[in-house]
């Protein structure tokens, strides 16, 4: 025979490391997704332009508000900035489940599942990786517009603080739909609980109005929303100086500074991490 | 020396019993076959031995590992190509199999010359950097081939390989397995083309309603059959009477086993005979009556009569029986994780 030998070679499995297999297949997995969003860099672009459409229409509409009727004497542009980063990640991590329903449907992820992964969390850790770095890159993209368009730039300390808010913001959403991803029967159904989570809890958040617009039940909506508690530490570092214990939310229940914001966050995320383990467990398994 | 056990396997879905008590042992180094009609467990089987299902009862050991216990072990032992081949469609089939290479923990330089090998040996040029979106279904089976192929598994497992195929395609596929058995790989495949498992399989085991009801060399299986199979024709369209009068007169022939009269071949005569000196006695006896014979022709039996040896029906009358109760929802549904 001419053909290059196809036999057998019992042995090429554990050689190297157990964290250098399980960086090789996670950044296999993270490769993966990047090569499909930048073939189809639709996802990518819509992510931006959305939000930015939302910023450009939404703080028309409101341009010629009353001056001093934001806290603070703010802009309404400027008011509205925090709210459309905030919901810019959001959305893209929202989506973060897509890819893996895709996957479960099309079969690929039995692909997956035949190999003799290190461990299956790669194939998690893999979307995590993805859409945190799809969304940050989103959020940027509409920071610096807004930034051109006279809404403001945080400083330093600042930029940290929404990143870090962001972060933690992405996470807690990216557990939440990769859980749905797993738990719903199709994409049908996942993009339907996207599309009807996305606009009510923005609405229900502090991104367009402060709480005092707002009546009695729908602040109390507002300041249970988890949006607000990264919408308001991020107004806030585009606002001034940065001081966390300072109080950012006047909350029918009471004072909310912004490391209860952050400590909110961080809680959410771990929370809802928690709960999706058995379900990945279990799917996984 | 058995590479694979399967012991007992039981598995329901619902109330529906896809496998009860299916047992094989595959040598090592064979090529077997797993005939079966659609819906007859044969999936259900390769899935839980790839590790994706998990058996209600029974044992998978593969090269003296269990697989329940240790599935990681078995799925670096295994090479698994599925029937319904998923592929990112966005991808390249260089990009996949690199993929793939990486899930498998190849080294990079293992992993890109092992890909330039299998290229070559899957006669697939171009193809590999082109987009896998684009592939014909031979094409992607030979991707999906490669990719089952990457690591060198001791055990390759196919399911229905060369459905839908081209010929050229699955005159690839067929050589690279037959390559492949020769160097030591051992390979199980499930088809319901009788021809494929009579071209390729050293041993194979018939499956009906989820367990094994004949097993052994497909050679062996059909000597075990035993008799030569005869189809007679006394005119090219005979009727019913006269098809009737000449089997009366042909069962009293010494060496006869059984006649069958075929109305769907114009009433011709399929009869079951111990051997080639039969004939000489039917032609005797016919030209006795003056009947004349338009045909006749003797065959030895096949796996086709095998199958309806064990089953009591042809494997293309099994197929039809099933086609109209499958659910493709419900499959797609089993199959999702």
């Amino acid at each position: 025979m001419t053909s290059p030998a196809l036999g057998t070679n019992p042995s090429n499995s554990d050689n190297g490391s157990a964290i250098a297999e399980l960086l090789q297949e996670t950044f296999a997995l993270t490769r993966r997704l990047f090569l499909q969003l930048q073939r189809r860099p639709s996802t990518l672009v819509a992510g931006v332009l959305q939000p930015l459409i939302w910023l450009v229409l939404f703080g028309a509409l409101f341009s010629r508000a009353p001056e001093g009727l934001l806290p603070g004497g703010m802009s309404y542009g400027r008011f509205l900035g925090a709210g459309v980063i905030v919901f810019t990640a959001f959305s893209a991590a929202l989506n973060a489940g897509l890819p893996v329903m895709f996957d479960r449907e099309f079969g690929f992820l039995n692909r997956l599942l035949v190999a003799p992964l290190r461990s299956r969390s790669s194939i998690v850790l893999a979307s995590v990786i993805y859409i945190t770095t799809l969304s940050l890159v989103q959020s940027l993209a509409i920071m610096l517009t807004a930034s051109l368009l006279g809404y403001g730039w945080p400083g330093a300390a600042g930029l940290l603080l929404v990143m870090v808010t962001l972060l933690l913001l992405v996470f807690a959403v990216t557990a939440l739909s990769l859980g749905l991803a797993f738990a719903l029967p199709g994409h049908i159904e996942l993009i339907a609980v996207i599309f009807v989570a996305n606009l009510p809890l923005l609405f229900a958040s502090t991104a367009l109005a402060p709480l005092s617009f707002m009546p009695p039940w729908l602040g109390w909506l507002a300041s249970l929303n988890p949006l607000t508690f990264a919408i308001e530490p991020i107004r806030a570092a585009y606002a001034g100086p940065l001081d966390l214990s300072s109080v950012l939310l006047e909350a029918p229940y009471g004072s909310v500074t912004g490391t209860t914001c952050l400590l909110v966050l961080t809680l959410l995320t771990a929370a809802l991490f928690l709960l999706i383990r058995p379900l990945l467990n279990r799917k996984l398994a | 020396m058995s590479l694979l056990e399967l012991d007992q396997l039981e598995k329901s879905y619902g109330t529906v019993s896809a496998l009860s008590g299916l047992s094989l042992s595959v040598p090592s180094g064979c090529l077997y076959g797993l005939l079966g009609p659609n819906g007859a467990g044969k999936t259900t089987a390769l899935r839980i031995l790839a590790t994706l299902l998990a058996p209600d009862q029974g044992r998978v050991v593969v090269a003296g590992v269990d697989a329940l216990q240790e599935p990681r072990t078995v799925r670096q032992l295994m090479g698994y190509v599925a029937q319904e081949v998923a592929i990112d469609k966005i991808l390249t089939g260089r990009e996949l199999l690199a993929l793939q290479g990486d899930l498998y923990h190849l080294p990079r330089q293992d992993r890109n010359h092992r890909i330039d090998q299998l290229v070559d040996r899957m006669s697939m040029g171009d193809w590999i950097d082109r987009r896998c979106g684009t592939y014909s279904g031979g094409m992607r089976r030979r991707l999906d081939l490669a990719s089952g192929l990457l690591h060198q598994p001791q055990l390759l497992v196919l399911d229905e390989p060369t459905v839908g195929l081209d010929i050229e395609s699955r005159a690839v596929i067929w050589e690279v397995l037959r390559d492949l058995r020769d160097q030591g790989t051992t390979i199980l495949l499930s088809s319901h083309y009788l021809e494929e498992v009579e071209a390729l399989a050293d041993r194979m085991a018939i499956i009906d309603a989820g367990r094994v009801i004949a097993e052994g060399a497909p050679e062996a299986l059909k000597r075990e059959l035993g008799g030569d199979r005869v189809t007679l024709r006394v005119r090219e369209f005979s009727d019913q009477p006269e098809a009737e009068r000449v089997r009366q007169l042909l069962e009293v022939v010494d060496g006869v086993r059984r006649i069958v009269i075929n109305r769907a071949q114009g009433y011709s005569l399929n009869l079951v005979v111990d051997g080639e000196h039969v004939l000489a006695a039917l032609k005797q006896r016919l030209a006795s009556e003056a009947f004349e014979v338009f045909s006749l022709s003797q065959s030895r039996p096949s796996l086709d009569d095998v199958y309806l040896q064990a089953t009591g029906r042809t494997l293309m009358d099994a197929e039809l029986a099933v086609a109209g109760q499958r659910d493709p929802k419900q499959e797609r549904r089993q199959s999702m994780r």
